[in-house]
């Protein structure tokens, strides 16, 4: 008997309009909402829709049997409140069902576990109280954007009170080990850690309609058999999604819709195994062995690395900086501001930067509305200069409202914190050191 | 196997990317165990008023004191044309004389009446006859040698190769460096435009030196696509200039055009995005470095926007001052309005100059760290400039990635596809003695 856990991902950033550096100074509306407008609601036609239609019909006919996972993404759920109302709506319906288990992530699919504890923090309580808002259910596992993991950010994310985590099951962490089983963190053996199979997954995500592949057509049965040879003494199977796999990845046409839909009665009627969330997963098995992961793995490319984001110099520069300014976003009290500073921290921008697909014929993983990395990299940066004067701006003139004592103001600022929160999580003790460094850079 | 190859030029006399692209091909296909009977005529008339009229302020002179190139002078059967040898005096003469030539008449033997010629530059009358006359020596020199193939470069040999091929039946390559809309933009001399249709209609095979270029033959000129085959030009490999560290002797950030200053290299775009640029940092220079027939037109335009004092014409620049040049630039722009290749962008990346090139330029299919933007968007171009100039990682990146890239773009790659070009003409043509 094994575990099936289906986990799917939604995200849609908020893209960038084309930002000219004559606009510097002069404007301020970065996104394009034409774009965001259109993609949103063509992925929610093509394929949220269907697709939630899919599993509501599944879990109406097969009850309590059928089961999956989601992370949604806040900028996503944004975009479904402002432009696509009946996809958030039926998300809520699957949540009703109480099949449905709903991860906390980054509220705006943000790489700050990288960069800095506190942001990251910040972020995943934001996300974790807009998914209770919106949904009902408070989120017990975690998912980190582009399934990022560590020793050290799965020690953040432990202090944060998850006890389960999902990430990739990186050949070069597991080495001879199978993703199959539930793992732990070996640095804090308190976290458990579900391992996706990638094989499995992109059979589905990227081969499933790619004739050239020795195992087209990939039929229900197939796919079923495959899970039923694995060893009996396997107790579980990841298949990690990007949610647009349905009607997008795959369009409908290919049958991937169908596959589903047989996949799952096969699979409950054959009764060998059974569909999982990821907590009851983790609630269910005993890790096997705990994973040392010192530097950061992803779902990314063959190197499952980080450099589909932070692999060049362009990507890296544009990071430093958006994250130098993180004090004086956090310092001018203004919302907007940290709105668009968060906005700004999903990970897109910086994939439409890459320079890998020089090399290996990288898919995007949303649209990419750029023609090359540079035009998106001077177009962010464009923005971030923009964005950074008005934080400057903002800064001064607060300190001008404050007058004389700016200073002590500063300082008191300070001790009140540390004062304020006696129980300091290691995450803020962190962000205070990591932050020098940053600025070096 | 042996080529036949017909050229309008070759080094030490090149005046511009034609010689320079067929003598780096010419090396590479000798590295490719091909034999190379190349033809050119030679320098006649005010040798010196041609180079100057014709040479791109891009192009960089081929030293001829440098080993590979004597190496291969001493391997190369390199035939000079007297211009003199064959004069003629109009069409009915022209085509009386090749009548007796594919008959057998040995040229010495021809009855011409001879009259003093003098060459007198441009697209001419003189140089039409000059074109019909080659093709008359091309024909001589068909059936006195021994070859497999024939090659002609660009139009002004198509007649000769086409010539050649009539006599000794031989396959017939003609390559496409440049088109009459490259040249002329839509007015297009018909005359020209005639000789290039008509020399790829008797080729076996045509090559373009880009995509852009292919699509130009292919739909401008009705030519079968299965016949026409892109092959990108190379690069030379770079000889370490003096100058490049020589540094700058201004403060602000340079950023430069150089090429001729015609229609077809844009220059107008360049000033309309130096203008914008310059609204917001007024910390630029703007070079535009070459001569050409706009030239005025674009000191007016540069004059009314104001920005003369930050925009600055050298004229035209030769030898090391194109690299002192280079040597002082932090950007190179080549906002081309139409460029069937386009060597200086390369020129520029091997200085570790960062460049902005048009997308309808044939370099900007093998180029992959350097901004490409529409000719036409001003906008794109100020931004694109902007962006070098003001965020650092992006000039490091391709100073450093550029380099490299430029010194992987080699003619023994184009050398190679063209042999087999001629291989695969070679198997059709069964009868090769």
């Amino acid at each position: 008997m094994k575990s099936i856990c289906l986990y799917f991902q939604i995200h849609q950033p908020f893209r960038l309009r084309t930002y000219r550096f004559f606009d510097i100074g002069h404007k301020h509306d970065y996104f394009d909402d034409y774009a965001n407008r259109f993609l949103m609601q063509q992925m929610a036609e093509k394929s949220y829709l269907p697709a939630n239609k899919l599993l509501l019909d599944m879990i109406r006919k097969h009850g309590k049997k059928f089961r999956v996972s989601f992370s949604i993404s806040g900028t996503a759920l944004e975009q479904f409140e402002m432009y696509a109302p009946e996809a958030l709506k039926s998300f809520q319906e699957l949540a009703q069902t109480g099949c449905v288990e709903f991860l906390a992530e980054t509220y705006s699919h943000s790489l700050a576990s990288l960069k800095s504890p506190g942001e990251f923090t910040r972020q995943v309580k934001k996300h974790a109280s807009r998914i209770q808002e919106l949904f009902g259910q408070k989120p017990k596992a975690f998912r980190n954007t582009e399934l990022v993991y560590s020793d050290e950010i799965g020690n953040m994310v432990y202090d944060l009170g998850y006890r389960t985590m999902i990430t990739e099951g990186a050949k070069h962490v597991l080495g001879w080990k199978s993703p199959n089983f539930l793992y732990c963190s070996a640095s804090n053996p308190k976290l458990k850690l579900l391992m996706r199979n990638f094989q499995m997954s992109d059979d589905l995500a990227f081969r499933f309609s790619e004739q050239r592949w020795s195992e087209w057509p990939l039929t229900a049965k197939k796919y079923l058999g495959w899970i039923n040879a694995m060893k009996d003494s396997e107790e579980v199977v990841n298949i990690f999604l990007n949610y647009e796999t349905f009607g997008e990845y795959q369009w409908a046409e290919t049958g991937i819709f169908d596959f589903m839909k047989a996949f799952a009665a096969n699979l409950i009627q054959e009764a060998k195994h059974q569909f999982k969330t990821v907590s009851e997963v983790s609630g269910k098995l005993q890790p096997v062995s705990g994973l040392h992961v010192p530097y950061p793995i992803s779902w990314a490319d063959e190197e499952r690395d980080l450099t589909a984001w932070l692999g060049n110099e362009l990507q890296k520069e544009a990071f430093d900086k958006l994250f130098q300014i993180e004090e004086w976003v956090k310092n001018s009290g203004n919302s907007q501001l940290e709105q668009e500073w968060e906005k700004l921290q999903t990970s897109d921008h910086f994939n439409f930067m890459s320079t890998k697909w020089f090399s290996d014929g990288m898919v995007f993983r949303t649209v990419n509305p750029f023609n090359s990395p540079y035009d998106a990299f001077i177009n962010y940066m464009n923005v971030l200069s923009d964005f950074t004067i008005r934080v400057e701006r903002a800064g001064a003139s607060k300190k001008q409202t404050v007058d004389a004592p700016a200073k002590k103001t500063r300082t008191t600022a300070k001790t009140t914190t540390s004062k304020e929160k006696p129980a300091k999580t290691q995450a803020t003790a962190k962000k205070t050191t990591a932050k020098p460094k940053a600025k070096t850079k | 196997m042996k080529a036949l190859m017909f050229g309008w030029e070759f080094p030490p006399h090149i005046s511009g990317g034609l010689g320079t692209a067929c003598y780096g091909l010419t090396k590479a296909l000798m590295k490719h165990d091909v034999k190379i009977i190349f033809v050119v005529p030679k320098a006649w008339g005010d040798e010196e008023t041609q180079n100057i009229r014709l040479v791109n302020a891009s192009d960089v002179l081929i030293d001829i004191k440098d080993k590979l190139f004597r190496e291969m002078i001493s391997k190369l059967s390199y035939l000079e044309i007297d211009s003199t040898l064959i004069p003629y005096a109009d069409d009915e003469e022209y085509f009386r004389i090749t009548e007796q030539l594919s008959k057998g008449v040995k040229a010495d033997q021809l009855s011409i009446k001879t009259h003093k010629y003098t060459f007198q530059g441009g697209y001419g009358k003189n140089l039409m006859e000059e074109v019909k006359r080659y093709a008359l020596v091309g024909a001589e020199v068909a059936r006195q040698h021994q070859f497999d193939i024939i090659h002609s470069h660009d139009w002004l040999t198509y007649m000769a190769g086409a010539e050649a091929k009539r006599i000794s039946g031989k396959p017939l390559v003609v390559h496409m460096h440049a088109t009459e809309f490259d040249r002329s933009g839509e007015n297009v001399n018909q005359l020209v435009y005639d000789i290039e249709r008509a020399g790829m209609e008797a080729a076996d095979m045509v090559v373009a030196v880009s995509n852009l270029t292919r699509n130009v033959v292919i739909n401008r000129y009705g030519i079968s696509p299965e016949k026409v085959i892109t092959v990108h030009n190379g690069v030379e490999p770079a000889t370490p200039s003096q100058f490049l560290e020589a540094g700058k002797k201004v403060d602000e950030k340079i950023v430069t055009f150089l090429g001729r200053i015609t229609f077809q290299k844009g220059p107008e775009y360049f000033i309309e995005a130096a203008h914008k640029v310059l609204k917001r940092d007024p910390n630029v220079r703007f070079v535009m470095a070459g001569s050409g027939d706009l030239l005025p037109k674009m000191i007016r335009r540069v004059a009314s926007l104001g920005i003369a004092t930050k925009f600055h014409f050298t004229g035209f620049l030769k030898g090391d001052d194109v690299d002192k040049m280079f040597g002082m630039s932090d950007v190179y722009v080549m906002p081309s309005v139409s460029e069937p290749f386009g060597i200086s962008p390369l020129e520029a990346m091997r200085s570790n100059v960062p460049v902005i090139i048009s997308k309808q330029s044939g370099v900007a299919e093998v180029l992959k760290y350097a901004i490409k933007i529409d000719f036409w968007d001003i906008d794109a171009m100020a931004d694109a400039i902007y962006g070098l100039l003001h965020y650092k990682s992006l000039p490091e990146m391709f100073k450093e990635c550029g380099k490299e890239e430029v010194e992987s773009i080699k003619w023994g790659q184009a050398g190679k596809k063209v042999k087999d070009i001629y291989e695969n003409l070679l198997k059709k043509t069964p009868n090769i003695s």
